[in-house]
């Protein structure tokens, strides 16, 4: 008897029980349901809940691999095993089995305990209300690990999943029915949380914590540099990553955010299967961009100078905004999220503009908060059924008019 | 003489026994069933601002109780000769000049507690629990009720606020009422030898609407005819 059989039986054993939940939940995510529906007519469609899912997850695996690279390939750079690459997408320095391995290491577990936890609450939750264990956790899942410092703690990936499972997604009724992006209220439970593990220059590379204690210590490190770009730009420091560097994404930062041309990549990908919403990432590039010129303008009349805090981030040239940070990875993979962008096709414009727009102000104006984009994110996400409201009572004016301009 | 006529007049109205089973429920209900944070959703502004601290919500928790037990039994004494379209000004007065007693002796004997309590022991004031009981309860019973009904709808209060200090001020702080519980955080003891931190974000006043809106959670879920439609 095979292993199919043995979960059909498993099924057919606990049906109607408390526990078939996660039964159910464990067979249609390794076999196709061996349920049909019965009698009457009902529409058939290719890309359901899982498919949608799945081709999300396809579509971060290469940002994924790449993260394991770099994760191994900073934390090289930092203690001079491996020089810089220059400016080749192709080089031997960063593509080795010695950083695959460092990568590997540090983020498996990552995503075990990201995986592990999220799920064992979406199964309790399903148990204990009695619906069925959704789909939703898949891509949640795997965007957790790639949006946090390498270096942090299990066991806080493990509260923060928790509690944004929970609280993000639980208690407004599961997936489909949530306000907030899970993914990002995890990573912003993190953020507040426990603040010196989420931004400051010693966490975004391996063990850079480490060498600066072994540094202070009076031992002789080389380097123990680690900060992102965003970081030492807020305190305007002059910028030493070239552009395709930062394009390809030979720098540090989380563990998935770094590469652009990744990120393009996977946003082509779900543009071209229809999953990603293109008026979204368009928009939110937009808004970035027009933000980013804003301040390129000020900067240009003068009103801020060199010594200005601000003048680091504002005088970075507005399209650099899209290359650093998780700008582009936000947009892309969080603010196309079905469930919690707006809905209607000028909404989506809306909203993808002004997270574009938002990320960009809240980096340069709040340099405590450097990665604007997830706070942008779910500010928006809370924004989203209003736009949409007034989009769709726009359009019922808009009707009532014409019908009234035919009618008389 | 005298002694017959009061023993006629008890005879004729038959006296409620102190802490009769209605008398009681006025105390247990706003415990529970009827709690003005959870279940009314009043007094919310200072439950979210002062439980960072276990001690401050006490504190809080304890004025607030002075306040409505004195405020109820003054106005109930008054309820028959307040005119009704002033009440509410000479409802204001009675808590001013009772929050009033509660910032002086702050002040006087626990100097720094009232500054980290700042402005809120004077926006007890404007704290909707008391208001809504002396509109509620106290303009229409006796002081012995009223002090009753205060005293429950002040436990009440109290009681999730030193829920919510608690869990705050534990996870956020380590600490208990000041005193570390967890360990030293510098000198890596205790939980901190693992690796444990504590966490920013219970400081924070969102994680108090959140560790609130979790205990509203728990009490409906036990209790399904709280859960309103």
């Amino acid at each position: 008897m095979g292993l199919k059989q043995k979960l059909h039986k498993l099924k057919e054993k606990y049906q109607g029980t408390k526990m078939a939940p996660a039964f159910n939940a464990i067979h249609t995510f390794l076999y196709l349901p061996n349920e049909t529906t019965q009698g009457g007519t009902h529409i058939k469609a290719a890309d359901d809940l899982k498919r949608t899912m799945n081709i999300v997850i396809m579509a971060l695996i290469p940002c994924l691999i790449f993260g394991m690279f770099n994760a191994g390939y900073q934390h090289h750079l930092a203690t001079g095993e491996v020089s810089a690459v220059a400016n080749s997408f192709f080089s031997g320095s960063f593509w080795n089995l010695d950083n695959l391995w460092l990568g590997l290491t540090k983020i498996l577990p990552l995503m075990i305990v990201s995986y592990g936890v999220g799920l064992a609450v979406e199964f309790i939750f399903a148990v204990v209300k009695g619906h069925e264990v959704e789909e939703g956790y898949l891509v949640t899942g795997m965007l957790v690990p790639l949006i946090v410092p390498i270096d942090i703690p299990l066991w806080m990936l493990a509260v923060a999943v928790i509690f944004g499972v929970v609280i993000g997604k639980e208690v407004f009724g599961g997936t489909g029915m949530n306000v907030l992006n899970p993914a990002l209220t995890i990573r912003a439970f993190l953020f507040f949380a426990y603040p010196t593990w989420m931004s400051g220059d010693k966490v975004w590379v391996h063990g850079a914590v480490e060498r600066a204690q072994q540094l202070a210590d009076g031992a002789t490190v080389d380097a123990i540099s680690g900060e992102t770009i965003l970081g030492s730009l807020a305190q305007s420091q002059p910028l030493h990553y070239s552009t395709w560097d930062m394009f390809f994404g030979f720098i540090p930062g989380s563990i998935g955010e770094t590469s652009t041309f990744l990120i393009l990549l996977g946003a082509l990908f779900l543009i071209f299967t229809k999953i990603g919403s293109w008026r979204i990432m368009l928009s939110a590039v937009l808004g970035a961009l027009v933000m980013g010129y804003i301040f390129n303008m000020v900067v240009d009349a003068d009103v801020i100078t060199s010594g200005s805090k601000f003048f680091g981030l504002m005088s970075l040239e507005f399209w650099q905004h899209l290359l650093i940070g998780g700008l582009a990875f936000g947009i892309v993979y969080m603010a196309t999220d079905p469930v919690t962008a707006a809905q209607t096709n000028k909404g989506k414009w809306i909203y993808g503009f002004l997270i574009g727009f938002l990320s960009v102000m809240i980096r340069v104006f709040n340099p405590a908060y450097p990665e604007g984009v997830m706070l942008a994110i779910l500010l928006m996400n809370v924004f989203a059924p209003t736009i949409d409201h007034f989009v769709v009572q726009g359009n019922i004016k808009k009707r009532e008019k014409r019908l009234k301009a035919k009618t008389v | 003489m005298a002694e017959v006529a009061e023993q006629e007049e008890k005879v004729k109205v038959p006296k409620e026994p102190l802490f009769s089973k209605k008398n009681r429920k006025l105390i247990t209900d706003p415990l529970t069933d009827n709690n003005p944070i959870t279940i009314q959703v009043l007094g919310i502004c200072s439950a979210l601002a002062i439980t960072a601290q276990l001690k401050a919500s006490i504190v809080m928790a304890v004025s607030v109780l002075f306040v409505l037990g004195v405020g109820n039994v003054v106005i109930s004494l008054m309820r028959n000769i307040i005119p009704s379209k002033i009440r509410i000004i000479v409802q204001l007065i009675v808590v001013a000049s009772l929050v009033i007693i509660v910032d002086l002796v702050l002040k006087a004997f626990a100097y720094e507690l009232s500054k980290e309590l700042s402005v809120f022991i004077g926006l007890i004031i404007t704290n909707c629990i008391i208001m809504g009981r002396f509109e509620a309860f106290a303009l229409g019973n006796g002081p012995w009720k009223s002090f009753l009904d205060g005293i429950g709808n002040a436990a009440g209060y109290g009681l999730i606020l030193v829920i919510v200090g608690f869990f705050r001020e534990l996870l956020g702080s380590g600490t208990l009422l000041g005193i570390p519980v967890l360990g030293d955080p510098i000198e890596k003891t205790g939980l901190y030898a693992f690796g444990y931190e504590n966490n920013g974000f219970m400081l924070l006043s969102p994680m108090a609407l959140i560790v609130v809106g979790l205990i509203i959670w728990v009490q409906r879920s036990r209790n399904k005819a709280l859960i309103e439609d």
